[in-house]
């Protein structure tokens, strides 16, 4: 299986640094990615991308920009369903079944498979129903406090936010914008949390907040993120995948998947030149 | 671009000087004509209407008669006409517009937007007068042999379905609500449409993100956040419902009375206007028609600021009141 | 089928539940569709009902003569009159309307304090949410009482409802002068009114070419204000803006009324001539609007 040609990650190393899971025999796929192409209209964005995503581990995705990292997350909850242009090819397996084969229901995959996105995006509502808005809306309206409070726990917000639940969530810090959409997206219960520059448009100290809550939530969550930041990279992904672009025979550009391995190993000895100027700076 | 010099000829100097005086005093005179404008308007309505208020009163506003051979007019009629067919239209025209707005901004795929989307527009340039002639002619006869009928048979044990549906040619309340929907349809769709479309797709995308459904999205954000607006909009069309004369007048059958039913005839303020405009027979029906002018005035100036308010109010919340 | 995964499994999971949200959203966007659909079909109906009950009139004699009567009550004749009266009062009514419109434009978006702007601004709302039958009602008090009905009076009847029109698409296409326009000649020590003549209006021109097509179409349609203004008039043609003139509008109303079916043909007619022009006119607003667009934002 072309997976397994990629990523040629042995049972190894890693670990020293806090909470790295060992990436050993023992993991279970979550997403396994063959083939997949996606285009927009004519224009290819990525090109064969294959790769396993496993179970609580935290997947980085990173790579010069326009190399379709957020194309890429995107198929795996099919929010590309909604760009009309968009064209997918090849199979994203979740568990074994192709998200895009025809009795899939794709609002039923986005349930399962959360997102949180680059920018803060909270509803012009308050905290609360900021949270709640999701359970009511697929129903899980037993318990709706307790649930609301356990997800904004989760985010690491309950103790910002526990007095003033009623109040705007628009008056809150960015930092604080970006947690609140990570609880509401907890809080319908996902199995999968796709992020795709979650700190980007954050300060230091909320960008190492989210980090750290990276670390907590993937006992429970498996966690795949887009990141420019390769010391984020480092510091929170226990594999990464490091996507460049290709120039086509024709002139076009279109993104692949150039190395997928622990992440220790595509920092410190990366085994594909590009992965290699990309890590030390030497390229974008 | 030649350098400019820093000492400019004195005559030039004073030239421009007087050019910018000019221009000042032009522009302001345009701006202020505005305003003195609207003033005038409004006391020559008032003004107009003096000879009716003095005999009067305010009582006109609630007295049923309007016999211009007794020389007694009052508006209650006329009040009670327009409300109804505005209400009416906006029932109609609200969900109309607001669905078409969702679908030209959700669901339409392009091709079909921007062609749909000029055909509504289209629909807003149709004038008021060509919409009343088809009101007479085609949509009157259709009322009174079939829809009027239709509605009776199944809705006749409603009291506002239970009139006589023969009586006056399809001309009547119900047939003007109709013509009016058609004319707020359009105006309130477009602004909808503005205001759909100005909804970030990032909260969209947060909502779709959760597991919604495309109209739980519609209705948990895109809604929710553009009430206010649409609010206003829907005002907008009412007004535009409330004040128009023409089209209404040609199907509502000029009749003042309350009538027993949606079929029956009646009249509004505007239309009433508009039927007296050659031939008042006395200076008090003429001030009458002034007194009718002055209320839609006022009744359109509550309009105009009520949807200022909502607007200026939904800012507020917007920015989160921070 | 093989075993699917349990957590595969819910991503068609069909409960009672999800079934319901599913078939609540096809309703929903049934509605829309048909809502959509509905409009469509309306402004269909009406153009085709317009256009094929006026056909039978519409040849070259009906835009070269001027009505007249059988002595059985029927109409004869064409609507030339109609169609002269209503270009002196929409042309009179443009001449009236743009110069105070452009320049309260100008007024309100670059020259005027902010309280004062935010006045006018109000007063043109106003001014464009009036009832044209009060704008009519107002123009017979203050002109047609004292010195009778003319085309004149309509017109200025029309150009009040045009005004607001007019002023606000120059304020929207003003709003898109890049202010470095304005920098640009306030550095050069180019005083205000050049910078004003030579750089903002030229550039805001698709603006008031936008607005002022708007207006014609609106007001070539309008009614009401004309009925108190310029409604007694000869079937004959006149080029005198001061005698009242017939008008299409003002035909259509009148013929409808009418109990002989050969005055409906006639209206039905006269409202092809008007819609068609309306339409076009309407059209070419939506392509200066596109224009002016992209030049300003281009
Ligand atoms: N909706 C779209 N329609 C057409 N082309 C698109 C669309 N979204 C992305 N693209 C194109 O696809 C390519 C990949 O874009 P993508 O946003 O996935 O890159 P990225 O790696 O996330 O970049 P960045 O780091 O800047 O976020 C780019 O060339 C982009 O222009
Ligand atoms: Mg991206």
């Amino acid at each position: 299986m072309s997976g397994d040609t990629i990523l040629n990650v042995a049972p190894i190393e890693i670990a020293q640094s806090r909470e790295r899971r060992p990436v050993t025999a023992a993991r279970e796929t979550v997403f396994d990615i063959r083939n997949l192409s996606v285009s927009y209209g004519k224009t290819p964005a990525v090109k064969d991308v294959s790769f396993e995503i496993y179970r609580n581990m935290v997947t980085a995705i990173i790579g010069p920009s326009g190399c379709g990292k957020s194309t890429f997350i995107r198929t795996l909850n099919r929010m590309n369903d909604l760009v009309p242009s968009a064209k997918v090819e090849g199979d994203v397996l979740y568990h074994g079944q192709d998200l895009y084969a025809s009795r899939v229901d794709p609002v039923q995959v986005r349930r399962k498979i959360g997102m949180v996105f680059q920018r803060p995006n909270p509803f012009p509502k308050s905290i609360f129903d900021n949270v709640a808005w999701g359970l009511r809306v697929l129903g899980m309206k037993d318990n709706l406090k307790d649930r609301v409070q356990h997800a904004l726990e989760q985010a690491a917000l309950w103790d910002d936010v526990r007095h003033r639940l009623k109040k705007s969530a628009l008056g809150l810090s960015g930092g604080q914008q970006q947690r609140l959409c990570i609880a509401r997206a907890l809080a319908v219960e996902p199995e999968v949390l796709l992020m795709d520059e979650p700190a980007s448009s954050l300060d230091p100290i909320a960008t190492s907040r989210i980090e750290d809550l990276m670390h907590t939530l993937k006992r429970d969550y498996t966690i795949v993120i887009v990141t420019h930041n390769m010391q984020q990279a480092a510091r929170v992904a226990d594999l990464t995948a490091f996507f460049s672009l290709d120039v086509l025979p024709d002139g076009a550009r279109t993104g692949l998947l150039v190395e997928y391995d622990a992440t220790e190993k595509i920092f410190t000895q990366p085994s594909d030149k590009r992965t290699e100027d990309y890590v030390t700076g030497r390229f974008g | 671009m030649s350098v400019v010099p820093t000492e400019f000829p004195a005559g030039r100097r004073f030239g421009d000087r007087i050019g910018d005086r000019v221009l000042y005093g032009l522009t302001a005179a345009a701006g202020l004509g505005a305003v003195a404008l609207i003033i005038g308007i409004a006391y020559k309505v008032f003004d107009g209407s003096s000879l009716a208020f003095s005999k009067f009163g305010f009582g006109f506003i609630v007295d049923e008669v309007w016999n211009p051979v007794k020389n007694q007019f009052g508006a209650l009629d006329l009040i009670w006409g327009t409300a109804v067919t505005s209400f009416i239209a906006i029932l109609f025209a609200a969900p109309l517009a607001i669905g078409i707005a969702l679908y030209l901004t959700e669901l339409a795929p392009r091709v079909l937007r921007d062609a749909i989307g000029a055909l509504v527009e289209m629909l807003a340039a149709i004038p008021s007068v060509i919409l009343g002639l088809w009101g007479i002619l085609v949509l009157g006869p259709f009322m009174q042999h079939d829809l009027e009928p239709f509605l009776k048979s199944f809705l006749g044990w409603l009291p506002i379905f239970s009139g006589d549906t023969n009586a006056n040619g399809g001309k009547g309340i119900l047939t003007a609500s109709i013509i009016l929907t058609i004319m707020a349809v359009p105006i309130i769709a477009s602004v909808a449409r503005e205001l759909f479309a100005s909804v970030p797709a990032d909260l969209k995308d947060g909502a779709r993100a959760l597991g919604a459904t495309r109209w739980e999205v519609v209705r948990g954000v895109v809604l929710h956040a553009t009430r206010p607006g649409l609010a206003a909009a829907v005002i907008l069309g009412l007004g535009r419902a409330l004040g128009e004369a023409i089209a209404v007048t040609q199907v509502i059958g000029s009749v003042t009375q309350i009538p027993n039913s949606l079929f029956g005839t009646g009249d509004t303020l505007a239309s009433r206007i508009a039927a007296q405009y050659q031939g008042y027979g006395s200076n008090l029906q003429a001030s009458s028609l002034f007194y009718l002018a002055a209320i839609l005035l006022v009744f359109s100036l509550v309009v105009n600021f009520g949807a200022q308010l909502i607007v200026r109010r939904f800012e507020f919340q917007n920015t989160g009141g921070s | 089928m093989t075993d699917v995964d349990p957590r595969a499994q819910q991503l068609f999971l069909t409960d009672g539940r999800v079934r319901r949200r599913r078939i609540v959203n096809r309703v929903m966007e049934g509605l829309a569709t048909v809502a959509s659909a509905t409009a469509v079909a309306v402004l269909v109906i009406v153009v085709v009902s317009v256009v094929r009950n006026g056909w039978p009139a519409l040849n070259a004699n009906f835009f070269t003569t001027s009505p007249s009567f059988s002595a059985f009550g029927e109409s004869q004749g064409g609507i030339l009159s109609s169609i002269v009266g209503s270009v002196i009062l929409v042309a009179f009514a443009t001449l009236f309307a743009v110069p105070v419109g452009v320049l309260g434009a100008i007024f309100v978006s670059e020259l005027a304090p902010r309280r004062l702007a935010n006045v006018v601004r109000l007063a043109l709302d106003v001014i464009n949410g009036l009832p044209t039958i009060v704008t009519g009602i107002f123009v017979f008090s203050a002109l047609v009482l004292a010195q009778g009905q003319s085309a004149l009076a309509g017109s200025l009847a029309l150009a009040i409802i045009a005004l607001p029109l007019i002023a606000r698409s120059t304020q929207e296409v003003l709003r898109l002068v890049p202010s470095s326009y304005r920098e640009a000649g306030l550095a050069l020590g180019a005083p205000r009114w050049r910078t004003v003549v030579g750089i903002i209006l030229p550039t805001s021109l698709g603006g008031i070419l936008t607005g002022t097509t708007l207006a014609v179409a609106r007001v070539a349609g309008e009614t009401a204000p004309l009925l108190f203004t310029t409604s007694l008039a000869a079937t004959t043609v006149t080029w005198d803006p001061t005698q009242p003139v017939q008008s299409m509008p003002l035909t259509i109303f009148q013929y409808a009324e009418q109990p002989d079916p050969s005055f409906h043909t006639k209206a039905w007619a006269t409202g092809a001539v008007l819609l068609f022009f309306v339409l076009l006119v309407s059209l070419a607003s939506k392509f200066f609007l596109a224009r002016a667009r992209r030049k300003l934002s281009g």
